[in-house]
């Protein structure tokens, strides 16, 4: 297990036991985090599940691929660290991830 | 008034499942006519994945997308249905007959004896863009579609986007307007690259503008819009524009199919597990769209929906005549219906 956390826009903290290869945006889901609303399932074909990456761990994320950077063009306020977050699959690397859900989805 | 297209059945929707009911409403010789927001029949599965693999159709380990709906397109062939595209239902009433009239935004007219609405997520629509106050400007100075191109001549016209939509209409309105600044919060376009490279050329000789960044802000007054706050990362700039056109993709919506009187449940339109009908006899939801205790949002279950609801139509299309059960794989009488007996 690779523990996830994520702060909702309004401050609140989820922490959450998430297992590896599963996506950041469906432990977001099944752990009832507001704010991440997924709509077209993880597809990559909305951006709807836009989080930013906390500052420390955008090097061991790592960058978006073009479909998704074609995605975040939909996305509300995008900044460097935005990511969706059905494109993080969960690994041991990433245990102690922090991201933060924005204002709203686009 | 338009012609009346008539029909047995009218189903509001072309994605997987709407398809699937043409097959199972057409073994039961009910004509349908199908209406789609979109350009062509797919829904979702065409709109926003048509090269991703779906591997809980049964028999089909992985199967693309549009694959799918392709394969359902030849499986509906013999049903002949027909089609009103880039159409969204506006009105409905009911005859005194107990058939529906429909009314498209485009004034066209449908007769049906039922409605399947099998919407899915919904009619997709443009996405407002998160700039505070739009609204105020919207179809005054802010549109989400090029209707009229000559609404544009001489104004100071801002598009907002990176795909085929915002460079499109960057190059059709340039010669029009007395000045075009497109923006795109990055260099990079999901559009042509031949439109890209036009557009650069343009900019070139300084015949738009081109700037990277976010639309925060929007000034201007009585929905007549002034200029807009561009975020880039060198700082914010403002840019005059008295035309802005967002191109942020597309959303879904319930639509107006949420003032039909339907019993719903969080934006799903309720129905029964026996006939998949709504609150209003005669009205059908299959798919996405609909709720029922335990209720999974699978093309599998919106097939198996569909074939419910078949039964339960041909009762109200063919009121009296018994209704029977067979198989297409020993019913002469429904391989005749599908063309191969």
């Amino acid at each position: 297990m690779t523990k996830l956390t994520y702060i909702a826009f309004d401050g609140t903290r989820f922490d959450v036991d998430a297992s590896d290869g599963s996506t950041v945006m469906e432990n977001a889901i099944r752990n009832d985090v507001p704010g991440i609303d997924a709509e077209c399932g993880g597809a990559c074909a909305c951006a709807t599940c836009h989080v930013y990456v906390d500052e420390a761990w955008t090097d061991v994320v790592g960058e978006p691929e073009a479909m998704e950077e074609d995605m975040l063009d939909f996305a509300y306020d995008v900044r460097p660290n935005s990511r969706l977050s059905c494109q993080i699959k969960v690994r041991p690397e990433l245990d102690g991830l922090t991201v933060s859900v924005p204002e709203r989805q686009g | 008034m338009s012609d009346v297209i008539e029909t047995d059945v009218v189903i509001i929707g072309a994605g997987p499942v709407g398809l699937f009911a043409v097959f199972e409403l057409g073994l039961f010789d009910m004509k349908c006519h199908l209406v789609d927001i979109l350009d062509r029949p797919g829904g979702q599965c065409t709109e926003l994945y048509p090269e991703k693999p779906i591997y809980d159709i049964p028999a089909w380990p992985s199967i693309l997308a549009q694959d799918l709906v392709d394969k359902l397109l030849e499986q509906i062939e013999p049903f002949k249905p027909t089609y009103s595209f880039n159409r969204m239902i506006a009105g409905i009433e009911q005859l005194e007959d107990g058939r529906f009239r429909l009314s498209t935004d485009d004034q066209e007219v449908i007769e049906a004896k039922v409605v399947v609405i099998a919407a899915g997520g919904g009619s997709f629509q443009p996405k407002r863009p998160p700039i505070p106050g739009i609204e105020a400007f919207e179809n005054e100075s802010v549109f989400y579609s090029v209707r009229r191109m000559e609404a544009f001549r001489g104004e100071d016209v801002l598009i907002v986007g990176g795909g085929d939509s915002a460079l499109d209409w960057t190059l059709n309105l340039q010669p029009l307007a007395r000045s075009l600044t497109l923006v795109h919060r990055r260099p990079e376009f999901r559009a042509a690259p031949d439109s890209v490279n036009k557009m650069y050329a343009l900019q070139e000789m300084k015949k738009l503008d081109f700037e990277v960044g976010q639309v925060t802000a929007l000034k201007g007054d009585g929905g007549k819009l002034q200029s807009a706050t561009v975020k880039g990362p060198n700082g914010e700039v403002e840019v005059p524009c008295t035309r802005l056109l967002p191109f942020f993709g597309l959303t879904m919506k319930l639509g107006p199919i949420s003032d039909w009187g339907l019993e719903l449940k969080d934006n799903l339109v309720v129905v029964d597990t026996e006939k998949f009908e709504t609150t209003r006899p005669g009205i059908f939801a299959i798919g996405d769209i609909n709720w029922y205790p335990g209720k999974l949002k699978l093309i599998l279950s919106g097939f198996h929906e569909a074939a419910l609801m078949a039964q339960a139509a041909k009762r109200i299309v063919s009121p009296g005549e018994r209704v029977v059960f067979q198989y297409t794989t020993s019913s002469t009488n429904l391989q005749k219906k599908l063309g191969v007996a």
